[in-house]
């Protein structure tokens, strides 16, 4: 099932013993942090998970699907998320051994 | 930022938390993501973004080196995709 931050709220509670209210918050201010430091234009490393890190983007020419009309794309401030090699060889061996 | 500054910001939100605290949330956290996408299910964020698994079929690729044709095997690979607050957030120019 789809991991929520109502899970992990609950998992707070019950592993680290936060109560329910200091659980839900540690959950947005982890999120929150995450937030400020890209918007800050600071790349996030979080070992054994992935890096977070921001990527500046050229305008570039688009289009409306539905009209076919020419409109630019503008130039934008980007987040890319590359994940750890732990993460992804957990993410291979589940494959590999189904 | 690194997981350790995260740790030190967090904790310094939660006075009445040690840093003990902060430190085992941040790793409880980051362990439930890990294991929620190793085992092929999302994860939606609302604010943040969502990360999920996305599939890349086996492919004949090529060993630069001797040129030789190599078969590449199918696999997951995660994936990230930033939420409205944090597309917005980080674009200078919106």
């Amino acid at each position: 099932m789809t991991l929520t931050k109502a899970d992990l709220a609950d998992l707070l509670f019950e592993q680290v013993g936060l109560n329910k209210r200091e659980a839900k918050d540690m959950v947005e201010a982890f999120f929150e942090e995450l937030r400020a430091a890209l918007e800050n234009g600071d790349s996030v490393k979080l070992s054994g998970f992935g890096n977070f890190e921001l990527r500046q983007k050229a305008e570039r020419p688009g289009r409306n699907p539905k009209t076919g009309e020419e409109i630019p794309i503008s130039a934008r401030r980007v987040v890319t998320f590359h994940a750890s090699q732990k993460l992804k060889s957990k993410v291979e061996e589940h494959y590999a051994s189904e | 930022m690194t997981k350790s500054e995260l740790i030190n910001l967090l904790a310094e939100r939660f006075p009445q938390l040690v840093v003990k605290d902060a430190e085992l949330s941040v790793k409880a956290i980051l362990d439930a993501m890990t294991d929620n996408l190793a085992t092929g299910e999302r994860i939606e964020i609302r604010g943040f973004g969502s990360f999920s698994l996305n599939y890349r079929p086996p492919r004949l690729g090529r060993n630069p080196k001797t040129g030789s044709k190599v078969q590449v095997p199918a696999k997951h690979v995660p994936h990230f995709k930033a939420g409205k607050e944090l597309r917005g957030r980080v674009d200078l120019s919106s």
